[in-house]
Parts: C-alpha cells; sequence; structure tokens
C-alpha cells in the first residue's frame, strides 16, 4: 500500500470550490538515470491520476519522467453534492492506488 | 537577453515544417547557438503536436514558479488560466513543456467547468536552466500560453551514495 | 576521472567566495541562523505547511508505527509511553543523551533502537530504513517548536569536546574542515549554493537533493564524501560525537521537525 498525503475539506457549501491537495510515496524512477553498473535503470513511474466525484471525471492528469519524486499534486472541484471523491493513481510495473475522501455539501 | 517568441502568433494553420522554419528564419537576428537553436525548436515541435498545429496565443495562462530554484530536483511550479470556469467558457486543458530535460512533456491535465478554478500544482524535475511553457486549451478551441526561463544550478558538493 | 580537476574547482569556488556572513557575534546579537533562513520561498513554503511537506509521509507512517505491536513482547511503543504527543514532548530537543547502560551518548534513532530490543525483544531497525526514519520523524515532530536543549550532563562533556574537535579539523583530499565552510564562509557561496550554518534544527529533513527524507547522520556523510574523505558509517562514535556538538552549537534555537532542506 502506498503512503499518501491527502488534504481536502471534508465540507463544503453547495457551490463552493474546493481545493484537493494529495501526495503519494513513488520514486518516479525516470528512466533516463544509470545505476551504479552503468546500465539505465528501467522507467517506474506513476502515470495516470485521476479524480471521480460521486463517479463522474472531474480531474485527471497524465505524469512524466519530469514530474519530481512523491509527486505533489493539487486541482481543485466545485462541491456540488455530498458524496465521495475517489482518487486514483496508475503507473508502471502495474501500479495501482485508490483513496476515498467523503465530502459533505450543506445548502 | 529579449526572447523571442518561439511560436510565431498567425491566424493560419501552422504546419510543423511552417514552425520548423519561422524558427530558422527567426535565428536569423535571435542570438542563440546552433544546440540552443535544436532544443527550441524540439519544444516548438512538442507545443505544436500538442495543439495540432493550431495557433497560440500569449496571456491567459501563468505559469508560477521559482526564477532561481533552490535545487533542481523538485521545483514547485502552479499553472493558473484566467477563465470563469463555466460549462459555456471553460479551460479544458492544460500542458506543460519543457526544453532541456531528456524528454519535453512534463504532465498534461484534463480540467472541465466542474473544477470551478483553472489552477493545478505539482512539482516537477529541472535538469538545467531551461525554457518552460505552460499551454492551456479553452472550450472554444483556442489556446493560451506562458514561457518562463528557470535557472537553475547544480549542488556544488557530490554525494555518491551515502 | 575527473576528480582532480573538481577539487581544484571546488577549493578555488572556497577561496573565491570569501567572507560571507561573519563568524563573528555582533556585540549583544545572535547571529546563528536557521538553514530555513538560506532557502527560496517555494522551499520554505513546502516546510510550514504539513498539507505540502513531503516528510509528512514518514512521520504519517510513524505514527502508525507508534501504535504496531512489535517482537517477542507483543507490545506497542504506546505501550509504555502512551500519547507520543505527551510522552514525547522535548525528548528529541535533548538528544543526543547519555546511557546508562552503554556509557556513552546515543542519539534518538539509536535510542529507538534500545527500547526495542531490550523492552520490546524486536530486532534493531537497519540505520537510515524507512521504518526507522519514521519513527525519529514522528518522535522528534513532537519537539517542533521547542528550543534545542542539550542536557547539562557532565558525563556528555568528553564525546562532546570530540565532537568539536572533528568540526575544527580538516579532512579530505580537498583538505576542509566543517568549520571552514560553515563558520567562516557561511552566508557565502560553494559553486551555485548558499553555504548554510549547519544548525541540526530540523532532522531527520526531507532534502530535495534525496528527494527522500534523511537523518543528520546521512547529511553528514554527505558532506564527508564532498570533501573527498572516507564518510564514517552510520552510527559511528564520530558521528555521535559530531552531532553532540553540533546540537550544543546550536543550543537554544527551535526545532523545526520535519524540515525540507535543498
Amino acid at each position: 500500500m502506498a503512503r499518501t498525503l491527502i488534504n481536502a475539506p471534508s465540507t463544503a457549501r453547495r457551490g463552493e470550490v474546493i481545493e484537493v491537495r494529495t501526495t503519494i510515496a513513488h520514486p518516479m524512477e525516470t528512466g533516463f538515470r544509470p545505476g551504479s553498473d552503468g546500465k539505465t535503470l528501467p522507467r517506474d513511474i506513476i502515470r495516470r491520476v485521476s479524480c471521480r466525484y460521486n463517479g463522474e471525471l472531474v480531474f485527471s492528469a497524465e505524469l512524466f519522467s519530469a514530474i519530481a519524486a512523491n509527486p505533489y499534486l493539487a486541482f481543485h472541484t466545485v462541491a456540488t453534492e455530498s458524496g465521495t471523491l475517489v482518487l486514483s493513481w496508475e503507473g508502471d510495473k502495474g501500479f495501482s492506488h485508490t483513496e476515498t475522501i467523503a465530502l459533505s455539501v450543506t445548502g | 537577453m529579449r526572447r523571442v517568441p518561439l511560436y510565431p502568433v498567425t491566424k493560419t494553420t501552422l504546419t510543423r515544417r511552417r514552425v520548423l522554419g519561422g524558427a530558422a528564419a527567426l535565428g536569423a537576428w535571435v542570438r542563440m547557438g546552433p544546440a540552443a537553436a535544436a532544443a527550441a525548436d524540439e519544444l516548438a515541435a512538442a507545443v505544436a503536436g500538442y495543439t495540432g498545429g493550431a495557433p497560440v496565443q500569449r496571456g491567459k495562462v501563468k505559469l508560477d514558479i521559482a526564477e532561481l530554484v533552490d535545487n533542481g530536483n523538485v521545483v514547485p511550479l502552479t499553472v493558473t488560466v484566467d477563465s470563469p470556469m463555466t460549462a459555456g467558457e471553460h479551460v479544458r486543458a492544460i500542458a506543460i513543456f519543457n526544453e532541456k530535460n531528456p524528454q519535453r512533456e512534463v504532465a498534461k491535465f484534463t480540467l472541465g467547468p466542474r473544477a470551478g478554478k483553472a489552477s493545478v500544482s505539482t512539482r516537477m524535475r529541472l535538469a538545467t536552466s531551461q525554457q518552460l511553457v505552460a499551454v492551456a486549451q479553452l472550450s472554444d478551441g483556442s489556446f493560451w500560453s506562458h514561457t518562463v526561463n528557470v535557472i537553475v544550478t547544480l549542488a556544488a558538493c557530490i554525494e555518491g551514495d551515502t | 576521472m575527473k576528480i582532480p580537476g573538481r577539487a581544484l574547482l571546488l577549493a578555488l569556488a572556497v577561496l573565491a567566495t570569501g567572507s560571507g556572513a561573519s563568524a563573528q557575534t555582533p556585540a549583544g546579537g545572535d547571529s546563528r541562523r536557521s538553514g530555513f533562513e538560506f532557502m527560496g520561498t517555494s522551499t520554505q513554503a513546502m516546510q510550514k505547511d504539513d498539507a505540502l511537506n513531503p516528510a509528512m509521509l514518514w512521520v504519517k507512517d510513524g505514527e502508525s508505527l507508534w501504535a504496531q505491536p512489535a517482537g517477542q513482547s507483543g507490545k506497542a511503543c504506546v505501550a509504555c509511553h502512551a500519547a507520543a504527543s505527551s510522552s514525547m514532548r522535548g525528548v528529541a530537543a535533548r538528544y543526543p543523551a547519555f546511557d546508562e547502560r552503554l556509557s556513552r551518548p546515543l542519539t534518538l534513532g539509536q535510542r529507538i533502537n534500545q527500547c526495542r530490543q531490550h523492552h520490546q525483544q524486536a530486532a534493531t531497525l537497519r540505520a537510515e530504513s524507512q521504518q526507522l526514519l519514521s519513527l525519529e520523524a514522528y518522535v522528534a515532530l513532537q519537539s517542533r517548536d521547542l528550543p534545542l536543549a542539550p542536557p547539562a550532563d557532565a558525563r556528555l562533556a568528553p564525546f562532546r569536546k570530540q565532537g568539536e574537535q572533528r568540526f575544527l579539523q580538516r579532512m579530505g583530499q580537498l583538505n576542509l574542515s566543517c568549520a571552514q565552510c560553515h563558520d567562516q564562509n557561511a552566508g557565502g557561496r560553494l559553486g551555485g549554493s548558499l553555504i548554510p550554518q549547519a544548525h541540526p534544527t530540523g532532522y531527520p529533513v526531507y532534502r530535495l537533493e534525496w528527494q527522500a527524507l534523511g537523518s543528520l547522520q546521512r547529511r553528514v556523510r554527505g558532506c564527508m564524501s564532498g570533501v573527498r574523505a572516507e564518510p564514517y558509517a552510520y552510527d559511528a562514535q564520530e558521528l555521535v560525537e559530531l552531532e553532540l556538538y553540533l546540537t550544543a552549537r546550536a543550543r537554544g534555537m527551535a526545532m523545526e521537525t520535519p524540515g525540507v532542506r535543498p
């Protein structure tokens, strides 16, 4: 299980724009770096990140080797209704991780 | 040194050849060495590939990044696009490209009216001092960009495996 | 091999940067500055906000390890120490501390391993391992914002003195001492990098160069490699003594753990 830091409000007013800030532990091995034996270390990065709000895709990102290790991603979404935000990260070597945030929307 | 835009603003469709040809023509009065020109060409080509050759205008986009970084391994940045983010007028996508890393692409984001605010933040790796370009596609199909020069100094002490 | 040329370049760079911040304390003033003040605003922002600080990945891990039973004892840290926020408050600020059983000073990481061995009957954690760093970071976080308070224990004095001597002693192919960069040339530049004063206020630290969390020992070993000296082994007595001296040198400065540094 990958370690993550998720920062998002647990409640919001309807129509309010909230910020979701995420960090996930991952080496993001570029695929350009030589190892100690001189051979290039194979790429091992997170390639895709997405956020589904009550099932609907509200944000997605395609990441490349230029993203720093332990990738940090922050984005915004409109608090439309109470429910869950499902964050998912996918990458090389079958990497897959999901986190669920509950959001309570009032008003 | 005043930087000349890498991709000329024109109403006609820019083909890759046109972009490269344009860059070469600019080369006469832009002070760049051959290697630097090649890197700039590749960057222009990557942007053109993303926009499908459509014209890219300057403005609306702000790429916020330190001009002089502490360490090229982890450089925080934020891209913000001036847009009401309504169903009728919003940012569809944002992409970031670089000039001198081993690969041009940095990240590509997909937004939409549900984003509420067109602002994304992440942290990137910078191999050396170079240009960065953030490109945004609006819901009306237009492309806008912001280009920034970042200075990267390498760490003075070589640590080896510690 | 490029080392001799680079060695010359570094030596020249150090000489050329000349005097940065003066090592003399202005009358009545404390000229000590944390490495935090030598960083750019975006790096500072990473440290100031726990939501942005990558070190919190390890702290969160440490928090769950604190409650996890370990070894044959089946006891977790929490069984003896209860909530870390109260029992561990101020602890990291007074380390390294003298250990009765071993009759020598120990770092926080070594202390944690002693606990594991003798009170949990668990295997010790490897130096610089994710688990040990996570526990260290979690415990040290409980001293955040408290002043570094090395204990006034007379038994530590001879070890601290050794540490001070090593700090002042030239070493490596570049023949530089810690003091030459960090006392005499702090505030100046080595190549493109600003030289900090080397106060251990933020350890374990998320270092951008490593793209990971690391201990003071890792950082000191890195510096030693940098001047082309053979680094002391992890947990070597020399490293403990240096840490003892560095914390005394930084006495009273606020702890920032977990720090972020370039």
